[in-house]
């Protein structure tokens, strides 16, 4: 491979930027500047197999750049490239592919307003408005429209990113125009955020598990964690074995919380056979889909949990490298997470040596830089990996080949902090919350028109008006979304559809990622799927043809029947099942597959426009 | 790939393809099933000297006991399979992925595609005047050749060839995402300022003819272009000692491209740019 750089040089803060990620270069050959050259440089050359295995280095180095100017310029990809041999027509291709970077230039301030489905019932648009007659062009402020922020609970919402060193970041929800702004101009001064328990409407309540701690321990101290119980699910794992442990998540019957609903133990155990070395496991935390905001509240809950889950699921699998790819759009989580790294390596519970057992782990966070479909378990793959966050064709499955082309277990955040009981409680205990096929507990994601939006936990079994009932519904339920943008809508008169796997799939729709959003009569359904097709068409990734135009034509011919009903829809309506049905059969994956689930649901089962 | 490499003789595995039995070598695809068999399968992003990248998925098949449709070019044939390459299910996302296409972007030098648009009766103008078109200019910013992304279908083929499978120079990628991702080199820059060699690697895999000879682009803009008026004529390549393969292709006593066969062993279809590029000496008459 022979790169070809261009001659755009590098800013020295933007060097600077990229140097703080790598070290600075250690020759000429590494993007140092040429009157640095040194003798050795003359006489040989780094680079080659040793530089090019820091390609994973792309999307963190990207992030450094923008985190301290605000964009990419031609300079800093191009020296960024230099610094890890990749070339620059790819990184430029994986620059463009996310939403929180930008390759033009643009304020250091952007201010992130959330428009999608919970935001929108919220009243989004006029906050929109308002913010935008306020930061216009020359306030210093790039603002928005963004899709949902995963803080649906506290809707509408608006996150504002300040470039810098350090980068600032504040939130501001349930957001005014004026706390957005101030948001924006100040972050450091911004109101700080409430603390995780708020979006727990349950918390403190005895009889919780998953959420047990949520609000009860301080989640910056691994001391309190302790104090909680933290860390005896592990020594149970060390005192089961690797085998024991598998045994028991699959005699749990604990099923993935991602909404793929994959059997955990079975995955484990496929992966932990596979001979190929090194094994690696992979959290994924990537939490774009509208509506979902569980596994955020989880770590900024209780952070301590989930990584003493990673380090059980690397055991159990024989990995001794943990990944967790966290939504870039989650400041607050990445903090509590890097300290909760900080902390157990500094106390032997994660490194060389675990407790003093002889098993090496430990987990390094990659952040996201939007881009739903990197929650896609092989999009995620390559996204950490530097290459463009497009989905890879399966077979081969993770198991056998996922990141790095090695054997992989990939788990939901939810789903590893499940593995905490099923070891404290045991198998059986486990198996028996819930329903057979169902089992144990369940975190549902509430919002829109109720009372008390937030997180609830609930043994699975529960049905969806129990659920509603409990987070106050309002008067006049025109729908309940269910599963998320890639589920479905159901109506007022089926709240007794049991909030099991096996339930919602015999109703006709799914649990998806355990998102409930009630939306009432004030709120435009057309308006509603519009936003969804909306949403399709932004985050699809472009890789095949029936999701990159087929996302395209549905939205358009949404629009088209935005004002109308009956016969004058007809046409359209004919169109867009037609097409649906190729994306769900010929999409390569579960982001063409499923985005024309909720439109079609909202049609044949919500008669959206007859 | 047509060269089948000598080795191990492949064990044979049986599947059945639509309803007959069939014996394949193993690790063939579908698609080399279906080929053996003589079933016509339409392609686009399938490249016979490449690693299938599945994206146009209009070779979709229905395999029984698969939740959705699969890639004939890709999936592997498996012991036991019942595959079935002509259903209503298979034909209607066929028709589908055409109509999408051939509303999106410009067909009309894209081998075959009319042909299929008729046999699955795809009727791309009835997602409305107002449907999103590509609607690119062609780039035209050196001598050899012309970058027409209207007709790009995004099926990666000149990635692919460009970077790692073929030339490794990596001087082009998809940029953007969803129906704004293209085809570009790095900072959008024009090619002059990108990394390509001009190997025309690319061109040479380009199934729609984004991709062309600024000779053939020109004449196709003069209305001079006669595919049936040409010849083909394979030589060898007199620059250097590889001896690569040349497919001239002659109009009207001129060189008006210059391809290469696939089939051969040692190139498989790719050239540098003097064999590409360079045979203006020959027909310097002067
Ligand atoms: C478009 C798309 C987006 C996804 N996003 C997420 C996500 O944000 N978080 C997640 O855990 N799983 C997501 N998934 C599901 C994952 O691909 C995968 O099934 C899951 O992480 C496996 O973990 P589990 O077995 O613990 O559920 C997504 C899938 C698709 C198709
Ligand atoms: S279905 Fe959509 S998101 Fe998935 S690979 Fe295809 S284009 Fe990309
Ligand atoms: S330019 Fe040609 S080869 Fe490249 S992606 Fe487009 S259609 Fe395929
Ligand atoms: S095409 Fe290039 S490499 Fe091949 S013989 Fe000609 S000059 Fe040599
Ligand atoms: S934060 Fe706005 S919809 Fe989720
Ligand atoms: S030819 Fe098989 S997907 Fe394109």
């Amino acid at each position: 491979m022979d790169l070809h750089f261009g001659d755009s040089k590098p800013t020295d803060e933007e060097k600077a930027a990229v140097d703080a990620l790598l070290g600075p270069p250690e020759s000429s050959w590494e993007g140092a500047a040429r009157d640095e050259m040194t003798a050795a440089d003359l006489r040989w050359a780094r680079g080659g197999r040793e530089a090019r295995e820091r390609r994973d280095l792309l999307l963190p180095g990207l992030h450094a750049i923008n985190d301290r100017i605000g964009w990419i310029s031609e300079g800093a990809l191009d020296y960024l490239c230099r610094r890890l041999t990749v070339p620059p027509a790819e990184a430029y291709g994986v620059a463009t592919f996310y939403a929180m970077f930008s390759v033009e230039p643009r304020p250091a301030t952007v201010l992130h307003l959330c428009t999608d489905l919970a935001c929108a019932a919220a009243g989004a648009a006029d906050l929109c408005a308002g913010v935008e007659a306020r930061l216009g062009l020359g306030s210093g402020v790039s603002v928005r429209r963004s899709p949902c922020l995963g803080l649906c609970e506290r809707a509408p919402a608006a996150l504002a990113i300040k470039a810098g060193d350090p980068v600032r970041t504040a939130v501001s929800a349930p957001a005014t125009v004026e706390r957005a702004v101030l948001a924006a101009s100040a972050p450091d001064s911004a109101e700080e955020e409430p603390p995780a328990a708020m979006a727990v409407p349950q918390a403190g309540d005895p009889s919780l598990t998953l959420l047990g701690r949520v609000g009860v321990v301080d989640p910056s101290s691994l001391d309190d964690y302790r104090a909680h119980g933290g860390y005896t699910a592990l020594r149970r794992a060390f005192e089961l074995g690797p085998a024991g442990v598998i045994r028991e998540v699959t005699d749990s019957g604990l099923v993935g919380r991602g909404g793929a609903a994959f059997p955990t133990g079975r995955k484990w155990q496929a992966t932990a056979a596979q001979p190929d070395r090194p094994h690696h496991l992979v959290c994924n935390a990537d939490e774009s889909e509208p509506g979902t905001f569980k596994d955020r509240v989880l770590i900024e809950g209780d952070p301590f949990s989930l990584v003493e889950a990673m380090t059980i699921a690397g055991y159990a699998t024989g990995a001794h490298r943990g990944h967790l790819y966290l939504r870039g759009e989650y400041p607050r989580a990445l903090r509590l997470l890097e300290n909760a790294l900080a902390q157990c390596r500094a106390r032997g519970l994660l490194g060389d040596d675990v407790l003093g057992q002889g098993y090496a782990f430990d987990i390094e966070i990659r952040r996201g830089a939007g881009a739903y479909i990197c929650g896609e378990e092989t999009a995620l793959f390559n996204s950490i990996e530097g290459y463009r966050g497009e989905p890879r064709s399966k077979p081969p499955f993770p198991v056998e080949k996922g990141l790095f082309g090695k054997p992989t277990v990939e788990n939901n955040v939810e789903t590893l902090v499940n593995v905490l009981p099923v070891l404290t409680m045991g198998a059986p205990a486990y198996a028996a919350i819930g329903t057979d096929r169902s089992t144990g507990p369940k975190l549902f994601c509430v919002s829109g028109s109720v009372e008390r939006p937030g997180i609830y936990e609930l043994p699975f079994g529960a049905t969806l008006g129990e659920l509603l009932a409990l987070s106050g519904v309002r008067d006049g339920l025109r729908a309940v979304l269910l599963g998320g943008a890639a589920g479905g809508f159901v109506r007022p008169d089926e709240l007794d559809i049991p909030l099991t796997f096996e339930g919602t799939r015999e109703a006709g729709t799914t649990l998806g990622s355990g998102v409930v959003m009630a939306f009432d009569d004030t709120v435009p359904l057309p308006r509603l799927l519009l936003r969804i097709a909306e949403f399709f068409r932004d985050e699809s990734c472009g890789q095949c043809v029936p999701c990159r135009v087929g996302t395209v034509r549905q939205e358009e011919a949404l629009h088209r029947i935005a004002e109308r009903t009956g016969a004058a829809a007809a046409g359209d309506i004919a169109l867009l099942r037609e097409v649906g049905r190729a994306m769900r059969d010929a999409s390569i994956c579960g982001l063409g597959q499923t985005a024309w689930n909720a439109v079609e649901s909202a049609i044949d089962r919500l008669g959206a426009y007859e | 790939m047509t060269v089948i490499p000598l080795g191990v003789p492949r064990r044979l595995l049986e599947f059945t393809l639509d309803g007959e039995p069939v014996r394949a070598p193993e690790g063939s695809t579908i698609l080399d099933a279906c080929r053996a068999a003589g079933k016509d399968v339409p392609t686009l992003c399938e490249g016979d000297t490449l690693t299938p990248k599945n994206a146009c998925r209009v070779c979709v098949v229905e395999v029984e006991g698969a939740r959705t449709l699969v890639p004939a070019c890709s999936r592997k044939a498996e012991p036991g399979m019942e595959v079935r390459t002509d259903t209503e299910r298979a034909r209607h996302s066929r028709k589908i992925v055409l109509e999408l296409l051939a509303s999106s972007v410009d067909l009309s030098t894209t081998p075959k595609v009319a042909g299929w648009l008729k046999e699955y009766e795809a009727k791309p103008d009835r997602f409305g005047p107002d449907a999103a078109r590509l609607n690119e200019e062609p780039k035209v910013d050196n001598e050899l050749y012309v970058r027409d992304y209207d007709k790009c279908i995004l099926c990666y083929k000149c990635v692919d060839a460009c970077g790692d499978q073929w030339q490794n120079t990596f001087a082009i990628s998809v940029a953007g995402r969803g129906f704004d991702a293209r085809i570009a080199v790095e900072h959008d820059a024009p090619l002059t300022d990108s990394a390509c060699v001009y190997c025309g690697n690319c061109i040479e895999v380009c199934p729609t003819g984004a991709l062309s000879f600024k000779s053939e682009f020109d004449m196709r803009a003069a209305g001079t272009w006669d595919e049936s008026a040409q010849t083909e004529t394979t030589t060898v390549c007199a620059y250097c000692g590889v001896g690569c393969n040349l497919t001239l292709h002659v109009q009207d006593n001129e060189i008006v491209k210059v391809t290469s066969p696939h089939d051969n062993p040692v190139t498989h279809g790719n050239l540098c740019i003097k064999g590409r590029f360079g045979y203006q000496h020959v027909q310097n008459r002067d």
